[in-house]
């Protein structure tokens, strides 16, 4: 079976986290191949002609791209297991709206509060700060957004949490402090071996983003 | 029925026109509620608190966000008619991958376009015509996107066709030059009567772009 999937891949990458997350949760055996992305394999930019970009699934030889896209689909063919998204038209929509709010406004924010300082820093982790109490009024009494198990916006939202020990360093802050709600679910969530061995170790995120800084000439 | 589906829209956004289009390709009976964006309602404040913008559904009451959500929000629950889009998962993933390819580049393009001159500009039209080349590569031989009958990409893309003309005078071009397939698509989809009522006059629009860049100071 390990030859039907295929995982094009970066392991930094909060977008292939997710799949990585979604296939473990679906108990899916798979082939992962990291990417250099100074040096895109011929695979990918066949499989990834329009965007160019990692991950890209790749089931029986046909691939999907985009990892949201790539999280429907996993769930849509093997959906006798940990289904991920609700059954209910109204409560799907939800959860499409809070991984859409996700992809909005956490990756964006977050790669500003690294990648700036000052003022502009500043406003970023403001803005940040305010995403996630969003996010914790949304997950509410609940375990995990899913309700008693891991969901959609779980497995959206949950790579970040190995990109937010970067995001402290760099921006000088906190954010347990501002949401403890969220950090218990994020630990709560890793308890989860499907999680656990499918997010990096947040210092070895952080010195990749020391690195990327140091490359791109950003203090 | 009518009072159960009420829509909030302004009748130029191309995102509340994917909505009327749904909703007319299913039949719905709704009430559409008309924006003011420069006052914007306490209902729709109250239905969209996160990102306060139009198109809100609200169905039973309930508020359904963004308009890719919403229109596969329509699609799920009124399931018996008019299917926008497919059963299979691999299909349904390379519809979602167009609809967001659209929303990607379409819009923010076509935006440049008529709020920029000069290289900047030049840069815009180029991209989007290159972006037009790709949904005409997708489109292939088809009558529609969804294949015999219209599906999500068709409905996600048909309603930046009246915005063509807008792009046109203010960009110097012709898209039908370049992209003589999308433009029969276009017409095609606008001989159906649920496309038909749901988008504006294009000279209509054009008007409504002048006046915003007017009150913008865009030459």
């Amino acid at each position: 079976m390990s030859e039907e999937v295929v995982l094009l891949d970066f392991w930094p990458s909060p977008f292939g986290m997710r799949v990585r997350i979604a296939l473990a949760e679906k108990g899916i055996q798979y082939e992962y191949q990291e990417e250099d992305l100074r040096n895109k394999s011929d695979l990918l930019l066949k499989m990834n002609p329009i965007h160019k970009k990692i991950p890209v699934l790749i089931h029986r030889g046909k691939p999907v791209c985009e990892s949201l896209i790539q999280v429907q689909y996993i769930d849509e063919v093997w959906h006798d297991k940990s289904p991920l998204i609700p059954s209910d038209p109204y409560q799907r929509a939800n959860a499409r709206f809070w991984a859409d709010f996700v992809d909005k406004k956490i990756y964006e924010i977050g790669t500003k509060i690294w990648t700036t300082k000052g003022e502009e820093q500043a406003a970023a982790k403001k803005e940040f700060i305010e995403s996630l109490k969003l996010l914790e009024g949304e997950l509410g009494d609940k375990p995990y957004f899913g309700g008693d198990n891991l969901g959609y916006v779980d497995v959206a939202l949950l790579p970040f949490y190995s990109w937010f020990y970067a995001y402290e360093k760099c921006g000088n802050f906190t954010i347990e402090e501002e949401c403890p709600k969220l950090i218990a679910w994020a630990k709560r969530c890793l308890q989860k071996e499907s999680v656990a061995k499918s997010l990096p170790d947040q210092e070895k995120v952080y010195g990749f983003v020391l690195q990327l800084k140091k490359a791109f000439g950003i203090e």
